[in-house]
């Protein structure tokens, strides 16, 4: 699991520009497949399996983009000026190194300071690739880039950029190739554009018309100092979404989901999250309506270019994947 | 009039700049896009094969293709603009009003306009509710404080619910276009004339829509309707491309006059196809049409709404840069106009299902 995971998040795939993580899974899950299909807009869906006695079609969906930064202006000098591809902080980007879809590399500067105490926004930042001009610059306004840092192993727990979400690429990776016997018509979708306004899960939910939508993605922690007040924390088990800013769920999933984690001994969180969203929001109001809920990984940093998750979650979170799907969804 | 001599593609003629003039003063604030609608049909009509008005007031027309399971292809301009709407008469002649999508609030005042199907002359004033004190001339004069004054006569023939337009005449100064409305008359007219003149390879589906610039309304619903393969929009975006006065670069310009078609990457909506800018690109540099990126960030286009229709429908937006958008008069360029009226139309000729 850990090596599948240092793979995907070392992949370069901002929002729109996916293509290096698609071909990875698409290796990894070609003889578990039922039917692989790549659709319109770049979502990769896999479906398994068919629907038998009282089972359900079933979405699961995990995102394969990541933010990042894309130049919008390239100066006399060769610097790179940028603006934010999804939802970017200055002040983790000041500094930090980035590395372009075509593989070139640039560290993020920034104007003279008056006061080193404000964070300067993005349009007191640059990238430097290292060019004397415009003629000499290889990069060009359009091109799209994301945080060059690379996976590291703590043990117990693991850092890197794009865990968000490519933790949940995994696991979703992991259940396919693990489900055995299932009731249920599951369609694993590896979504695309999801940190740019959801429009993979908006398309593929049309597309399928499931009748339960789980999405797979990370949440943000109360468990660092004077950090937001929240009851999850690192390693407590996968959560087992409430709510969040853009969706309640389903309560009927949400009992469901726990009461396959109590039975089954799983350790679990409940996740109520302020300040975030998932997949699942899009899901939900597709066509007439759909009963969604999600299984987030506990992630410290988000949206940082060093995000920090525990491995015993990630390997929770596909336990409890498994029991779920092994039965039919008794909601009514 | 002007014709600009190019070397393979489209020419824009004298006849083109005289359908521009009557579409940028032809008045289609969003939700009354009738004058323009006309204009349209008639254009159109002669050379589709099916054509219809959807419940919204969008235009949707079908030109078949020549040969067997062709690729389905989607034009697509809005046909409104932003504007004023009236909520109610004080006094005589005064009328309190709002406005119709994104217009710069700043440079109302003083500003002539025509309301309602008449086109009644009004100008936009301000009632001096209080003395203005010399701090605040700097400011702002709040959208609260003004009013349309349509004078005795003009009042008898307006009432709370009309529309209104800014009251600017359409020109040609030189090499520029000078009109209301251009974002996105500009795109109209050139959908029109591709409509007339476009390759049988393809599929051609084309909508002109509705209420674009009060969030991207019409054109969600055309492209559910019409379920294309894929879609190329056709807009007008902002030139912020003025000298800076200290002497510094301007590096925030979102487009540049005279810089050819504008192509959309990422705005504030939509990530463009990779494959279809990619696509858009090679043909420019290979017949050498003058383009440029519109810088990424911020805006939107009909785009937004079109990706996201049923399972998805892979989009890229192309622009006739314009300065003072949104305002009384927007200034463009005729060669730009080109660029995107030659770059668009070697699109439709070469796109096959290749690129996807």
């Amino acid at each position: 699991m850990k090596e599948l995971i240092a793979r995907l998040v070392e992949a370069i795939a901002p929002s729109g520009y996916e293509n290096d993580v698609r071909n990875l899974i698409k290796k990894e899950i070609q003889e578990y497949s039922d039917d692989t299909h790549i659709d319109a807009l770049g979502n990769l869906i896999v479906r398994k399996g068919c629907r038998t006695g009282k089972g359900k079609r079933v979405m699961l969906i995990a995102h394969m983009d990541e933010i990042g930064v894309i130049a919008t202006h390239i100066d006399d000098n060769g610097f790179v000026r940028f603006s934010n591809l999804g939802v970017v902080r200055p002040y983790y980007s000041l500094g930090e190194r980035v590395v372009f879809t075509n593989g070139l590399r640039g560290t993020i500067g920034h104007e003279r300071m008056e006061n080193r105490n404000h964070v300067p926004p993005f349009e007191k930042q640059y990238i430097d690739v290292g060019a004397n001009n415009r003629l000499d610059c290889p990069i060009h306004v359009g091109d799209v880039a994301v945080f060059d840092q690379s996976f590291r192993d703590l043990g117990e727990r693991m850092v890197s950029k794009s865990m968000d979400d490519r933790v949940g690429v995994a696991i979703l990776i992991n259940v396919l190739k693990k489900l055995q016997n299932t009731p249920n018509e599951i369609f694993y979708v590896f979504s695309v554009r999801e940190e740019m306004g959801h429009s993979g899960a908006v398309t593929s939910a049309f597309g399928i018309d499931p009748e339960i939508g789980i999405s797979i993605d990370v949440t943000s922690t109360g468990d660092t100092p004077k950090g937001l007040k929240m009851e999850i924390g690192l390693g407590k088990g996968p959560t087992i979404k409430i709510s969040d800013s853009g969706m309640i769920s389903d309560p009927r999933l949400v009992r469901v989901m726990i009461n396959t984690a109590e039975e089954s001994e799983i350790p679990h969180q409940l996740e109520v999250l302020g300040a975030g969203t998932t997949d699942a929001k899009s899901i939900q109001i597709s066509r007439a309506g759909v009963p969604v809920s999600g299984i987030s990984i506990p992630c410290r940093y988000v949206h940082s270019p060093s995000e920090m998750v525990d491995i015993n979650d990630i390997r929770n979170a596909v336990t409890l994947l498994l029991a779920l799907l092994r039965k039919p969804f008794e909601i009514q | 009039m002007v014709a600009l001599p190019s070397q393979n593609g489209l020419v824009i003629t004298s006849e083109q700049i005289a359908l521009l003039e009557r579409l940028s003063n032809a008045c289609g604030v969003s939700g009354y896009e009738d004058e323009v609608r006309e204009i349209v049909l008639n254009q159109i009509r002669p050379y589709v094969d099916e054509i219809k008005i959807d419940t919204l007031g969008n235009v949707l027309a079908i030109r078949n293709a020549k040969i067997n399971n062709p690729l389905r292809v989607m034009l697509d301009a809005h046909m409104d603009e932003v504007g004023f709407m009236i909520v109610e008469e004080e006094n005589d002649g005064f009328f309190r009003f709002e406005t119709v999508g994104g217009i710069d609030e700043r440079l109302l005042i003083a500003k002539p306009v025509w309301v309602g199907k008449q086109h009644v002359p009004g100008i936009i004033g301000y009632l001096p509710v209080h003395l203005f004190e010399e701090k605040d001339k700097r400011n702002t004069i709040s959208i609260q404080d003004l009013r349309i004054d349509l004078g005795q006569g003009g009042a008898k023939l307006v009432k709370p619910g009309d529309w209104a337009t800014f009251a600017t005449s359409f020109q040609i100064v030189g090499q520029s276009l000078r009109g209301k409305a251009l974002d996105n008359r500009l795109g109209v007219a050139t959908v029109i004339e591709l409509v007339k003149v476009a390759p049988r390879n393809i599929e051609l589906l084309v909508a002109f829509t509705v209420q674009e610039e009060i969030g991207l309304r019409g054109a969600r619903v055309a492209a559910y309707g019409l379920n294309p393969d894929l879609a190329i929009v056709m807009d007008s975006t902002p030139a912020y491309d003025l000298p800076l006065w200290d002497g510094s670069e301007n590096e925030v310009y979102n487009t540049r006059l005279d810089h050819g078609a504008a192509i959309y990457v990422v705005d504030g909506v939509t990530v463009s196809d990779p494959r279809l800018v990619r696509f858009l690109i090679q043909i420019a540099n290979e017949l050498k049409i003058s383009f440029q990126i519109r810088q990424p960030g911020g805006g939107g286009t009909d785009a937004g709404s079109i990706h996201q229709q049923k399972t998805g429908i892979p989009s890229v937006s192309i622009s006739v840069p314009g300065r003072y958008a949104h305002t009384g008069v927007m200034l463009a360029r005729l060669s730009d106009w080109e660029c995107v009226m030659r770059l668009v139309y070697a699109g439709l000729e070469r796109i096959n299902r290749e690129v996807f």
